[in-house]
C-alpha cells in the first residue's frame, strides 16, 4: 500500500501509526483551504463514524483519531474519499460563525515585564517586541500598528496546540496583512491571557507558560477557564472553536482592571454574536465586507 | 484512602487517557506504558481504564487505610511492603496501616501501581489522567505531593484468594538498553529528503536526557528537508509547515538537528513537518527508556502495525483466562 492516497480533491491522506489519519488539503495558508477544512470535518463528525474519537481540524490540514480496537482506520479512507467528492462539487464558502470582542490592553505592564527578561532571544534587543512589529510592518509608531491589528476582525483557522488556544488570521486585503517572525529562541515565560502574534497569526495564550509569540498586550478576559464555569465556560473549559471571529478592542488600564474584577466575580459577560462567514463576499469586498459582521455583536 | 508519605520524583494519577478533546487542544494523556498499566489493572482485577498511579524513576512511599491488593509492573524496581520486599508482575495482599515504598529503579523509567478499586480523583472530561500542563485530572492537575490523600474506589472483586499467582515471563516487559522501535512513515515525510528518509531508519538515535511526558528528544543524526518554496504562513526554515495537527507517537524534526517524539501530554499541534509515527505498541517500549539509551526506528506497513496491536490485546485477554483459571 502506498504511503500516501489521494482523494479527488487533491487533497493528500495518510497514516500516523495505527491511531491517526492525517489529511493535508493545502500547504500555504488559504482562507478557502480553512474552510473547507471546517466543512470537510463537519461532514466527518455528521456521519458518526464508530471508532472514530477525535477530530481535529488545523488552518489546512485536519487529522482523525481512531480507536483501532472498534474500527480498522483503513476502512475510513475511502469513507473519507466520499466525503472529499461530494464537498469537492460543493462550491458553498459559508461557515456559521460567533463573533466575540475580546478586551485588550495593547502594551500592558505584564507581557513588557516578561518581553525585556527575554531581550536576548529576541531578534531586536534593543527594541520592544510592538515597537519591532510596527517598524517591520512598515508603520512609523506603535499606536498606528495597534490601530491595524485592533480595528480589523481575526478569524480562527487552528484552535489546538494547549486548551484554549486558537490562531487567527486577520481578515484584512493581503496587501494589509501583518507578518512578523517568532522569537529566536522561545521564552520560558508568558503571561496568561497575553495577546502574541507569530507569522500571519494571533493568539491569546490560554494559561502561563513557554512562547515564541511576539508580545503586544493583555487580554483581560480568559480564553480557558477551569475554576470558574460562567458565561461561555458552563459548557466548555475553552472558549474559541474553529471559523470563530475576534474583535481585539483595544482598551485602557481602567476598564482592564473593571472587566478583571467582573471576571474573578464570575459576572463578566463576552459580547459574542452569531454569524455567517461568507468568503466569497470577503474576496469580493475585504475591507467593508468584515465591518458588516461586526453589526452582529449584541 | 491512600496517605502519600513520599511522592517519589514525578508520580500522577493515569488512567487509559482522555478521548474527544484532541481537537481544542487536549492532549490524550494517560499512562506512558499502556501495556504494563493494562496488566496491573487486570492483576487486581480492576476494569482496563481504571486508574493507577505512574511513577518515573523514583517512586513514593504510600501508607495505607484499608485492606486490598496491589499490582505493580513496568520498569525493574525495588518495591517493600513494610520493609519486606515484594514481587512486582503479581497480586499482592496489603493491611490497613502498612507502608508500600519504592526503591531505585535497575531498568525502565516507570512503574504502574494498581489497586484493586482503582484511584478514586474526580474524573475531568471523562478522564482520571492527570494533565500537569493544563492542571487538569488526577490530583488537582498535578503530580503527587506529601500529605496527598487519594481515595480508593470500592473494590468489586470477590475473589480473594490470587496471591499466588505469578506472571508467566513472557506476558512481561522487559526495558532494554537498546530497542528497534517500529514507524509508519507519512505525514509530511515527504519533506525529507531522501538521504535522511534513510537516516532516519538506518542509523541508531540516542535517548536524550530531555525525555518526558511530552516528548522525547533523540540525538544522533543531522536531518535534512527538500529544498522549496517555503509555503505561505510556514516560517522560513525548510523544516517549518503551516501549523498542523501532531498524532501522539509522531516523530518531527525542528531545523533538523533533532529528533522529537511526542509522547502522550504533548502540544496537538504546531509548525514543524512531522515525519512518521510510533507504533501505538512501541510507544509504550519507547516510554520505559532514558539517556543514553538507543532506538532504532523500523519501517513497517499499517497492516502489520495493527496485527501487532492485535497481538496485544491477545496476550491481555490471555492474562485475564491465566488469572481466571487460578482462582
Amino acid at each position: 500500500m502506498n504511503t500516501y492516497t489521494e482523494f479527488v480533491d487533491g487533497a493528500q491522506a495518510s497514516f500516523g501509526g495505527d491511531e491517526f489519519i492525517f489529511v493535508e488539503v493545502a500547504t500555504d495558508m488559504d482562507l478557502e483551504a480553512t474552510l473547507r477544512v471546517i466543512a470537510l470535518t463537519d461532514s466527518v463528525a455528521a456521519a458518526e463514524i464508530s471508532g472514530v474519537t477525535d477530530i481535529c481540524p488545523a488552518h489546512v490540514s485536519y487529522m482523525l483519531r481512531v480507536d483501532p480496537d472498534i474500527r480498522d482506520p483503513r476502512d475510513l479512507l475511502p469513507i473519507l474519499a466520499e466525503i472529499h467528492k461530494q464537498k469537492a462539487k460543493d462550491s458553498k464558502l459559508t461557515i456559521g460563525s460567533r463573533i466575540i470582542e475580546m478586551p485588550i490592553l495593547y502594551q500592558d505592564p505584564w507581557s513588557h515585564e516578561v518581553l525585556m527578561r527575554f531581550r536576548d532571544r529576541h531578534q531586536d534587543p534593543t527594541s520592544t517586541d510592538l515597537d519591532y512589529c510596527s517598524r517591520i510592518n512598515g508603520f512609523s509608531s506603535a499606536p498606528e500598528f495597534i490601530h491595524a491589528h485592533s480595528s480589523r476582525l481575526h478569524i480562527a483557522t487552528f484552535v489546538g496546540f494547549m486548551p484554549g488556544n486558537a490562531e487567527c488570521y486577520q481578515l484584512v486585503p493581503s496587501e494589509m496583512q501583518l507578518q512578523a517572525p517568532k522569537y529566536v529562541r522561545p521564552r520560558t515565560d508568558t503571561p496568561d491571557r497575553a495577546l502574541g502574534f507569530g507569522g500571519a497569526f494571533s493568539t491569546i495564550y490560554p494559561v502561563q507558560g513557554a512562547g515564541g509569540f511576539q508580545l503586544l498586550g493583555r487580554c483581560a478576559a480568559p480564553v480557558y477557564e477551569t475554576k470558574k464555569p460562567f458565561g461561555p465556560f458552563e459548557h466548555s473549559t475553552v472558549l474559541p472553536k474553529g471559523g470563530d471571529i475576534f474583535q481585539y478592542r483595544s482598551i485602557e488600564m481602567a476598564e482592564y482592571e473593571d472587566i478583571r474584577s467582573r471576571v474573578e466575580a464570575g459576572t463578566y459577560q463576552y459580547r459574542i454574536g452569531i454569524l455567517e462567514f461568507d468568503l466569497s463576499q470577503f474576496r469580493e469586498d475585504p475591507t467593508g465586507y468584515p465591518l458588516t459582521l461586526v453589526e452582529a455583536l449584541p | 484512602m491512600i496517605t502519600v508519605i513520599q511522592p517519589g520524583l514525578y508520580t500522577t494519577v493515569q488512567d487509559r487517557g482522555r478521548f474527544g478533546f484532541y481537537g481544542v487542544g487536549f492532549p490524550p494523556s494517560g499512562s506512558m506504558d499502556l501495556y504494563s498499566s493494562a496488566v496491573a489493572n487486570i492483576l487486581v482485577g480492576n476494569p482496563a481504564n481504571a486508574a493507577v498511579l505512574e511513577t518515573t524513576f523514583v517512586g513514593p512511599t504510600l501508607e495505607f487505610e484499608r485492606n486490598g491488593r496491589i499490582a505493580v509492573t513496568g520498569a525493574t524496581a525495588d518495591i517493600t511492603i513494610d520493609g519486606v520486599s515484594i514481587q512486582p508482575w503479581t497480586i499482592v495482599e496489603i493491611k490497613k496501616g502498612q507502608v508500600l515504598a519504592f526503591g531505585g529503579i535497575s531498568a525502565g523509567v516507570r512503574n504502574y501501581l494498581a489497586i484493586s478499586g482503582g484511584i478514586g480523583v474526580q474524573p475531568v472530561m471523562g478522564s482520571r489522567s492527570t494533565y500537569v500542563a493544563s492542571n487538569l485530572g488526577g490530583v488537582e492537575g498535578r503530580a503527587l505531593l506529601p500529605g496527598d490523600r487519594l481515595e480508593v474506589l470500592a473494590d468489586s472483586e470477590s475473589r480473594t484468594n490470587r496471591n499466588r499467582f505469578e506472571i508467566p515471563e513472557y506476558l512481561r516487559v522487559s526495558p532494554m538498553p537498546h530497542h528497534v522501535i517500529r514507524i509508519v512513515p507519512g505525514l509530511c515525510n515527504y519533506l525529507l529528503d531522501p538521504q535522511s528518509q534513510q537516516l532516519l531508519t538506518a542509523e541508531t538515535f540516542t535517548v536524550s536526557t530531555e525525555a518526558n511526558r511530552t516528548g522525547y528528544r533523540l540525538t544522533g543524526h543531522q536531518l535534512s528537508f527538500i529544498e522549496r518554496e517555503q509555503p505561505f504562513g510556514a516560517g522560513s526554515d525548510p523544516s517549518n509547515v503551516v501549523n498542523l495537527g501532531y498524532p501522539v507517537g509522531s516523530l518531527q524534526a525542528p531545523s533538523g538537528t533533532e529528533l522529537i517524539c511526542l509522547m502522550r501530554d504533548a502540544v496537538t499541534g504546531g509548525g514543524y513537518a512531522t515525519l512518521a509515527t510510533v507504533i501505538s505498541v512501541d510507544l509504550d517500549i519507547l516510554a520505559q527508556m532514558k539517556f543514553p539509551e538507543t532506538v532504532l526506528f523500523e519501517t513497517i506497513s499499517m497492516e502489520a502495525a495493527l496485527q501487532l496491536r492485535a497481538e496485544r490485546g491477545k496476550r491481555l485477554q490471555s492474562l485475564v483466562e491465566l488469572i481466571d483459571a487460578v482462582t
